[in-house]
């Protein structure tokens, strides 16, 4: 059953070195505050999952904690280059990590089948396409009924799963609004889930019937962290912070550089410095 | 070409947005597309229905997004739904008139590679990848094709096919299983390009104004072909011009009105 929990405490419970890990969130509802609470307690040997592995992976991979990533862009969006995951892939530093690309329809149709509790997911994809000839675990399947050859790829099943949502009920059910993106498939798919939340209401009972809502028994831990996605957003609370985005660009560029802003901006805080991040980004959103 | 009151690049974008319908239904991607798409939205095309890869579908962003997943994207959209749903229900289902794609380099043929220079795996530059590409590119209609003409970027033979073209050309796709149409208009900073029918080799067909058919050259790797009746793109017209350059203004002011957030 659901805990509200430190998010410190709801890491710690959850995580554990060595892990397939999903933190996710496709632009939108990013879980930075518990990426940056997994940096600050060190953990190793994760196998990342996202289809945009963003700002929070290019840290992780930078610190060393991925032994492998499994993504869909490796790009800082409509900025360019992830250049932590760049130096990771082509130098090797700070450690060699294994790659398994996908496109977005892959992973999409790989969580939802993870999600599903399928062993893999069949689509009409990769035609063509080079991914097929580098990524072992793309493979194809002919369809039984027309012959049509389709893609099939393993479904996505990590042992646990981070997304940031807007709000929590007191219960513990969760609420996701805006750009779902594939939140709602990373928790079922995964062996348990953890969610942070801008924050708690008495109870959804005004709510219409149709939005996504995660029943709290899906859900192993919540974790109040206002502001919480930053430098990512949450539709009704806060606007993406574009500058960040842009401004990141040039703090990964450089090994030392990357590694000092860490310490600063990471390693020296903690979840409660979110909120003060988005004050200047609320009214716009 | 300062003299003609517009730079190649205003030229490439409208030229772009002309090729798009009102009754199009357009799977946009980021950058040069997403510009252009938004130019025909706002000038000749108020009903297309753009879509972004994020799930937004029929959306008219006041600014152009920075990235495929801000939120001015779903707060003017018809529906959002998720990313699930939009590859499989809205692109694998069919419903996509048109992909617009950029590209990092392309070959004669349309295919496209946005994932590695050099070897796949020990690569001189990893680039950010396909993301929805490869499966827009294979499950649109059609596919439009705009970027910047440079010698790096047109290239005799592409690093890494991340989204398929025409393949080696003729009828490569079709060996494929793929039954869609594939890239049909390649628009750059100098010309208009469409594939011959048979050999489906991008040949130009249009110059934009004050291009000379050497310049082109110049800035492609390859061996250029040109339509045997060439024409003159139209210049861009005063509303075209202006619906760019102030869609453009509200976008610096909006990415850069944020603000220096502390941490990323």
């Amino acid at each position: 059953m659901v805990k509200f929990l430190p998010l410190k405490q709801a890491v710690a419970e959850n995580l554990n070195s060595g892990d397939s890990v999903a933190f996710e969130g496709f632009t939108h509802l990013i879980p930075t505050a518990a990426a940056h609470e997994a940096i600050r307690q060190g953990f190793r040997d994760l196998t990342l999952i996202r289809m945009t592995p963003d700002l929070i992976y290019d840290q992780m991979i930078g610190m060393g904690m991925a032994k492998k990533i499994v993504f869909s862009y490796v790009g800082n969006p409509g900025v360019g280059l992830l250049r932590r995951a760049r130096d990771a892939i082509e130098n090797g530093f700070p450690r060699s990590i294994e790659v398994e690309e996908h496109s977005h329809a892959g992973m999409a149709n790989a969580y939802e089948a993870g999600a599903a509790g399928l062993p893999c997911a069949v689509f009409r994809g990769y035609r063509g396409a080079g991914l097929a000839d580098v990524n072992s675990n793309i493979k194809s399947v002919t369809c039984p009924f027309t012959g049509e050859v389709l893609a099939a790829v393993p479904s996505i099943r990590p042992d646990v799963t981070f997304i940031h949502a807007q709000k929590a009920d007191k219960k513990g059910n969760v609420l996701v609004e805006g750009i779902i993106g594939i939140q709602k498939e990373a928790v079922l798919a995964a062996k348990r889930a953890v969610v942070t939340v801008e924050e708690v209401v008495d109870d959804f009972d005004d709510l219409h019937p149709n939005l996504t809502v995660l029943p709290r028994w899906t859900i192993a831990a919540i974790s109040v962290v206002p502001g919480g996605s930053h430098p990512s957003y949450a539709h009704g609370y806060y606007a993406r912070d574009n500058a960040a985005y842009l401004e990141w660009d040039e703090i990964a560029a450089d090994r030392g550089k990357f590694q000092a802003w860490m310490q600063a901006n990471v390693i020296e805080k903690d979840a409660g410095d979110f909120a003060a991040r988005v004050e200047h980004l609320r009214k716009a959103a | 070409m300062s003299g003609l009151g517009f730079t190649p690049n205003e030229m490439m974008t409208i030229a772009a947005s002309r090729a798009l319908k009102n009754d199009d239904v357009c799977f946009v991607g980021i950058g040069a597309p997403s510009a252009a798409c938004n130019v025909a939205r706002l000038t000749h095309a108020p009903d297309i229905t753009l879509i972004y890869e994020s799930g937004t579908i029929g959306t008219a962003p006041d600014v152009l997004p920075l990235s495929i997943g801000d939120g001015e994207l779903c707060e003017t959209a018809v529906t959002t739904v998720a990313v699930p749903e939009m590859f499989r229900y809205w692109l694998q289902g069919g419903r996509i008139s048109i992909g617009f794609l950029g590209a990092a380099q392309l070959d004669r043929f349309g295919n496209i590679n946005t994932t590695v220079i050099g070897d796949y795996f020990h690569p001189k530059t990893r680039l950010p990848g396909g993301g929805g590409a490869p499966e827009i590119a294979t499950s649109s209609k059609e596919i439009y094709i705009t970027m910047a003409q440079s010698k790096r970027g047109m290239v005799e033979k592409i690093d890494f096919f991340t989204s398929f073209g025409h393949g080696e050309g003729g009828d490569h796709r079709k060996r494929l299983g793929i039954d869609t149409a594939g890239p049909t208009l390649l628009i750059t900073d100098l010309a208009i390009w469409k594939p011959d029918l048979v050999s489906k080799e991008f040949t130009v067909v249009s110059l934009h104004p004050g291009v000379t058919r050497q310049q082109v050259q110049e800035t492609c790797g390859w061996v250029v072909r040109f339509a045997e009746a060439l024409d003159e793109t139209p210049a861009p017209s005063e509303l075209e011009l202006k619906t760019l350059r102030d869609l453009q203004a509200r976008t610096r002011v909006a990415h850069e009105g944020t603000g220096k957030g502390k941490a990323a």
